[in-house]
């Protein structure tokens, strides 16, 4: 008896009138945890009851306090009825289970009901008394803290980086067990409610479980999703991190001791092979070496692959009698699936020349005319990951095999980190990804080997086999996702192929990191750009040009990333939020056939979504992707696409090449005239963009990139075109072709389409910025004005002969409106940034898109913004003779090893500056903060992992809800966008609420995962289910902080971010 | 492509004081979206129709949902589901229950109940006031009636205190408060050319002498467990008013009065002939109506009595503003040099009230 949980009911106010002929009512509340239920006196006749109850005493495990929520239901007495509910609040009391987090839960909870929305409120004190046990087999994981934020978080320090961890719990739906009966909606959709809510109480404790067999005390990125699978059931996975955190007494500790990112690699010997005992995820600890264990054939399973005859091996059990009862999929997969697996994909390969390679995003030179026999070579090449590079050096060689010690024993070496330790991302591959269709069946027999569960490990093997084919043994930024209609699932994971440094991987860090020698000058900020394949061997096509940064390793021309932008990474100007956008129809069709067909849309589709995407970010001048996040959503009749990403000009990577129009009949004049029109046009754009995002990088001559010494002469040269000096950059480059061959053919009226649709962009208006990762390169000094929203919008398509392209602009304008609609919102905050900017796209019905789009606005200081342009023209130019300099010294530098502590590193001051989100700049320029609420204390909310201008002291805990809300009198309530936004007024609120109960102020790392509508107008009836999650945290202003200690250092954990400072 | 479903839910509400206004004064969507338009945001923005309309449909929605709160402003401070700062709370409560001049002359002391509100469709017409608009401001002044009227304490307060209002505005409501409770007549054509705020300065001096509350704060009885209320006029005091009548019944009390009077002010005015002449009437007039109080139908007009009896006919001998200072105050003074008369305080309880109505009155 682990646990004592203690709960006490003070008082209620704003309740509903439930008494018509007194307007009053008599309310009293029931406060259930597992099967004890307790009630308090009815307060009669009062619309603010004043119940101040004893304290509620429940003893339980504390496998009962991980799973089950805190039921709190207000009801009204009725001497000669059935009592009437009036509401319900859930608890989740997860985070008075750790002992830094909140210690109690107090204050005033909207009192919720499926129907009727929220009902007033009700004030509840919480308290939890936990008892240790050191019963070494208990089934609970208490004290293993959950964090929704993709980084380590603020206040804490990454001892260890387990690795992957992850869970799935199915259960049946009872929304669709109970809908022949006879019953009211609401019982069934809290029932719903309630069965969430304790299946995700239950996955965390098993996600805990196993993070305490990894010896780790924490998970980081966590993300769990709901799969609605209609009939079939009910699934609830996650995915994240296991850590070892350390709490930070000061922000200062945080700084690594360490800041080149592979300075300690060598320092580690590889024969030091981790314990297996201590980095085994999991049960399944028997893969160990499947790594290696693949056929050269595998690797062809990158496309996306499996459909109907998948299904036929999946387990067909009979239907046994089976309760609502919650069951454990065992983790580990059944592999025996690799075989069929093989023979479809081997299949779908060759019924499609056309497929595009779409797991070699690291540099997707997407022509049209991708050959069979560069997919055989990227398969060899997969394959041959491990035996090291020569031209790459026998450093990469080391750092490979070093890593692959620490990564390879472990079953899925995924992080779903996107924000890392300075120092941990080594090398960056490019973005891997895996895509398979499933039909669904009921989960008929819990007790076999669970097919949910085999098919993600499926996918899994899929990303990490891409990963190795890029030369990387880890994949970073990764996530998962489902798209369900009927019968169908598209499941989809994808993250980035990464090199990390093992210093994070395993035990003895300190050790390691104190006797640590250079053994290679990385230069900060261009080293995971750096390519970790092997020149000769390259998995794809790809143009190499040595680094701009440092000029020794070789870098891609491109680079797709899901990950964040590196804080240390060399930016010019500033980065835009990248759509593309697609959608293709789709013949409707049932079970198989229907899975057939969309298994054979998804690669054109990819390759779709990647040329649109690629185009654009030539458009725009840039030549990085961060944050892609790819969504295919599958329909009755479409399959939609949309990708997002955040564009930004990389210093280490070479100028992107323009894009050329050719046409197919060049003889025709007026023809000709047409295409000359649009490529003076696309030209324009790019221009244009180009000083819209301040993307002037220093011209380069190519001497410089040529040889390490530099003539004298070349200062004179610092102004030759750009077109003329990458030219001459890709004659250097001998073994490929011209890297200004982007080549657009305008043969049909598709890519005439394409062409129209990538100028119909509009940029955003003067004073906007976008993006969808955390922060804004080129912009610190945001001041403390935020305001996180989420819009929703639904469009009915015309039914009649739709057409791929007009689907195509129905679904453009519906992005591109939406955007137009936000920034109009948004214009009082001008100058401001949308971060982290987040669409999902679904499709409710056969005629309904729904686009909705949570992001966070953030203003900033626009004379600081002045300054730091210009600034930041000066220094570009500074830079470009720096460089030169730096070139100079650079003999000298590679005997002393002094580069990190270079006294004046001209481009490090570049990026600090960039990349701080809280630099000081706020200090002087903050707006003064809003009087306090004299009632109602401010929370605030962002997707972020910090809030601008202020200071995390401390993390309360993850806030994971989820809510139903009906309505069967939706005219009455203002139609579907009233209905809405009231549910979402009211989320916000509860998520606002129980973040102020647990002591907090602002929940950071939000998200809203499934926002689920549904509707049905003719019967005035409307449904919808949200599901939200974040980290309940406590900030400080850094104003008040700095009126506490004079001494306050920069809220921050950069490396050297002092000593750029001072240049700026 | 049509859209369905559109909307835009902030962590911290989002309020744009101008589709505020568009929203209070009752315009529909369509009708706000073309003033806007007209007002040349578009233009500002670069936005489109389209993106107006949206925005507007938002903020009606949302005020939409805060209309539920503001009718009770307490509740819009308390509640959770709307994160707005307090300044702005300060403001949605204001200019919602900010009203038109025009629309509360049409319904100043006329009985807050549906009847009225049937009429609500004449106001519009008249007025040019959108019914909605109409609607609003009738409904907040029977809302705040209805809260106000049976408590106890000072009216001022007692809105402020639930309605959040500001003091100017809560001053005024007391008014229209005081004026529908004792139903003053205040829509004859005669009392045309009186303001809104001329009304409320008579109320507000009203309250301040003539009610319940006024005697509950007299220091001489503290511990009074009288009804302190604001809202009814004293009855007590209007039936002593009876007695003042002796002031014009008795021929030499009122002849004493008017030597008395044009001792002191001869030479001062400039009409002082006419004043001379028409003393008598005046002071009958001013002395009858404080008489016939007691009948709550002479409750009621005691303005259109007020502005027949002394407003007119000094306006119709030009009498200056200034000369009816004067003559007021040495009127009202006066009495107390007349040693038969015995009721000195009812007098200046009753007159030092009056005089400054009339003054205010006063005026074309």
């Amino acid at each position: 008896m682990p646990g004592k949980l203690k709960v006490k009911i003070v008082a209620g106010r704003h309740l509903p009138v439930m008494d018509r002929a007194s307007d009053l009512t008599d309310a009293f509340v029931e406060v259930k945890f597992g099967n004890t239920t307790f009630k308090t006196d009815v307060y009669l006749k009062s619309l603010n009851p004043q119940w101040n109850s004893e304290w509620f005493k429940f003893e339980v495990d504390d496998e009962d306090l991980q799973d089950e929520p805190l039921q709190i239901t207000v009801l009204d007495h009725d001497t000669y009825s059935a009592n009437d509910a009036i509401g319900k609040v859930y608890i989740d009391i997860d985070p008075l289970l750790y002992s830094e987090a909140a210690t109690v839960i107090s204050g005033w909870f909207p009192i919720y009901d499926t129907i009727h929305g929220i009902r007033g409120e009700i004030n509840v004190i919480v308290k939890v008394d936990l008892f240790n046990d050191l019963n070494r087999f208990r089934q609970s994981s208490c004290g293993v803290k959950f964090f929704c934020t993709t980084s380590i978080p603020k206040c804490y320090r990454a001892v260890i980086i387990h690795g992957f961890v992850e869970e799935l719990v199915v259960n049946e739906d009872p929304e669709y067990q109970w809908i022949d009966r006879i019953r009211t909606p609401r019982a069934s959709n809290e029932a719903r409610q309630r069965l969430i809510s304790l299946m995700s109480g239950e996955l965390q404790r098993k996600i805990g479980l196993k993070v305490l067999e990894m010896r780790g005390n924490a998970v980081v990125g966590y993300l769990q999703c709901f799969d609605l699978e209609g009939e079939s059931g009910l699934v609830v996975r996650a995915i994240g991190t296991a850590c070892t955190l350390d709490k930070l007494s000061s922000p200062a500790a945080f700084l690594p001791a360490c800041n080149s990112p592979s300075k300690e690699m060598k320092e580690i010997p590889f024969n030091e092979d981790p314990n297996p005992n201590t980095h085994s995820s999991g049960p399944s600890t028997p893969l160990k070496n499947q790594t290696y264990s693949f056929s050269p054939s595998k690797s062809y399973s990158r496309q996306s692959s499996s459909s109907d005859t998948d299904l036929s091996l999946t387990p067909k059990t009979a239907p046994s009698p089976q309760g609502p009862r919650i069951y454990l999929c065992p983790s580990s997969p059944p592999l025996s699936c690799g075989s069929l697996h093989l023979k479809k994909s081997c299949l779908l390969l060759s019924d499609s020349s056309l497929a595009p390679h779409h797991c070699s995003l690291g540099s997707p030179v997407l022509r049209k005319s991708v050959s069979f026999s560069e997919e055989l070579f990227l398969a060899a090449s997969g394959m041959g990951s491990g035996s090291a590079g020569k031209e790459g050096g026998p450093f990469k060689a080391l750092l490979r095999q070093q890593t692959q010690s620490a990564l390879e024993q472990r079953e899925f070496p995924f992080f779903t980190l996107t924000v890392f330790p300075p120092g941990f991302l080594v090398h960056v591959g490019g973005v891997v990804s895996a895509r398979s269709v499933k039909l669904l069946d009921r989960i008929h027999n819990p007790d076999e080997p669970e097919t949910r569960d085999a098919w993600w490990a499926e996918i899994r093997q899929e990303i990490k086999s891409h990963a190795k084919a890029l030369g990387c043994h880890a994949v970073v930024g990764y996530s998962e996702s489902t798209s369900i209609c009927e019968e169908v699932c598209i499941l989809s994971a994808s993250g980035t192929a990464a090199v990390l440094n093992p210093r994070f991987l395993q035990d003895g860090t300190v050790e390691g990191c104190l006797e640590q020698r250079l053994e290679e000058n990385l230069p900060v900020g261009c080293g995971f750009c750096h390519i970790p394949y092997d020149e000769l061997n390259m998995p794809f096509p790809a143009h190499l040009t040595y680094c701009y940064n440092c000029r020794k390793q070789k870098v891609p021309d491109v680079l797709f990333t899901t990950i964040d932008l590196p804080t240390d990474a060399m930016v010019i100007g500033k980065g835009c939020l990248i759509q593309a956008r697609l959608c293709r129809l789709k013949k409707k069709a049932q079970a198989e056939a229907n899975a057939t067909a969309i298994s054979n849309l998804l690669p054109f589709m990819e390759y779709e979504v990647h040329t649109q995407l690629m185009n654009k970010l030539k458009l725009k001048g840039m030549n990085a992707l961060f944050g892609l996040r790819i969504q295919i959503t599958v329909g009755e009749n479409m399959l939609m696409g949309l990708a997002s990403a955040t564009g930004v000009y990389l210093a280490a990577l070479p100028a992107p090449g323009g894009i050329q129009i050719a046409g197919k009949t060049p003889n025709d004049g007026s023809y000709e005239q047409h295409i000359s029109h649009m490529q003076k046009k696309i030209n324009d754009t790019i221009a244009k963009n180009r000083e819209l995002y301040e993307i002037n990088p220093p011209e380069i001559s190519e001497e410089v990139i040529g040889s390490p010494i530099p003539e004298p002469r070349q200062r004179s040269r610092l102004l030759r075109s750009q077109s003329e000096s990458s030219d001459e950059v890709t004659e250097l480059d001998l073994s490929h072709g011209k890297k200004d061959a982007f080549v657009l053919e305008i043969d049909d009226t598709d890519a005439l389409e394409d062409v129209h649709s990538l100028l119909t962009d509009v940029p955003p208006p003067p004073g906007f910025y976008s993006c969808n990762t955390e922060i804004m390169p080129g912009i610190n000094n945001w001041t403390s004005e935020i305001q996180m929203f989420t819009s929703v919008r639904v469009i009915r398509l015309s039914s009649l002969n739709l057409t791929n392209q007009a689907l195509n602009k129905n679904f453009n304008d519906l992005c591109e409106n939406l955007l137009k609609s936000l920034y109009f919102k948004l214009r009082s905050m001008i100058p401001c940034c949308l971060c982290h900017v987040n669409f999902t796209v679904s499709l409710p019905e056969d005629e309904l898109i729904q686009v909705t789009v949570t992001a966070v606005a953030i203003t900033f200081d626009k004379n600081q913004a002045l300054q730091t342009t210009k600034a930041h023209i000066e220094k570009s130019l500074q830079r470009a003779s720096a460089d030169t300099e730096e070139l100079l010294q650079f003999p000298l530098e590679l005997c002393s090893d002094s580069l990190p502590s270079h006294p004046f590193p001209p481009a490090k001051a570049v990026t600090v500056e960039k990349a701080n989100p809280m630099g000081e700049g706020n200090f002087r320029n903050r707006s003064a903060p809003p009087c306090a609420s004299s009632t109602v204390g401010v929370v605030k909310m962002t997707p972020l992992s910090f809030i601008p201008g202020a200071k995390i002291t401390k993390y309360l805990g993850i806030i994971n809800m989820f809510f139903i809300r009906e309505t069967t009198s939706l005219r009455e309530e203002g139609g579907v966008s009233g209905f809405l936004h009231a549910f979402i007024a009211e989320v916000f609120a509860m998520v606002r609420a129980h973040v102020a109960a647990l002591g907090g102020n602002a929940v950071v790392s939000y998200i809203m995962k499934q926002c689920v509508f549904m509707e049905n107008p003719n019967k005035n009836q409307a449904q919808c289910l949200i599901n939200v999650s974040g980290d309940a945290v406590v900030f400080v202003r850094e104003s008040d902080l700095e009126v506490a200690s004079v001494q306050q250092p920069t809220a921050n954990c950069q490396p050297l971010c002092a000593g750029g400072e001072v240049t700026t | 492509m049509t859209s369905e479903l559109d909307i835009f839910v902030g962590n911290t509400t989002l309020i744009d004081e101008d589709v505020y206004r568009l929203w209070l004064d009752g315009y529909s969507v369509s009708d706000a979206v073309a003033l806007r338009v007209r007002s040349g945001i578009l233009e500002q923005t670069g936005a489109t129709a389209a993106v107006l309309q949206s925005d507007t449909m938002d903020h009606y929605r949302t005020f939409h949902m805060l209309e539920r709160l503001l009718h009770a402003p307490p509740k819009l401070l308390h509640q959770l589901i709307f994160q707005i700062p307090p300044s702005r709370q300060a403001l949605l409560i204001e200019r919602y229950y900010a009203f038109d001049e025009a629309f509360v002359r049409e319904v100043l002391g006329k009985k807050l109940s549906k009847g009225t509100k049937k009429d609500l469709d004449d106001i519009s017409t008249k007025t040019g006031i959108t019914l909605k608009s109409c609607r609003r401001q009738f409904d907040n002044f029977k809302r705040v009636f209805k809260v106000v009227e049976e408590m106890r304490g000072s009216l001022v307060d007692n809105i402020q205190q639930h309605f959040l209002l500001s003091d100017r505005l809560s001053r005024d409501y007391a008014a229209i408060v005081f004026f529908a409770n004792n139903r003053f007549e205040t829509g004859k054509k005669k009392l045309q050319y009186l303001s809104f705020g001329d009304f409320a300065f008579c109320a507000e001096l009203m309250i301040q002498n003539w009610t319940l509350g006024a005697v509950g704060e007299a220091p001489t009885d503290p511990d009074s467990q009288v009804d302190d209320m604001d809202v009814d006029l004293d009855k007590e005091f209007l039936q002593d008013l009876k007695e003042l009548k002796v002031l014009v019944a008795d021929k030499d009390l009122l002849d004493l009065h008017k030597s008395l009077v044009c001792t002191t002010l001869r030479g001062k005015l400039s009409i002082f002939s006419e004043m001379e002449a028409n003393f008598k009437n005046l002071s009958r007039g001013l002395v009858n109506v404080a008489a016939k109080l007691t009948h709550s139908k002479d409750v009621r007009d005691l303005f259109v009595d007020l502005v027949e009896k002394f407003v007119e006919p000094c306006r119709s001998d030009h009498w200056p503003l200034n000369d009816v200072r004067l003559f007021l105050n040495q009127y009202s003074a006066s009495v107390h040099s007349l040693d038969g008369f015995r009721h000195q305080a009812l007098w200046d309880r009753y007159m030092g009230t009056l005089r400054g109505c009339l003054l205010r009155l006063y005026h074309d």
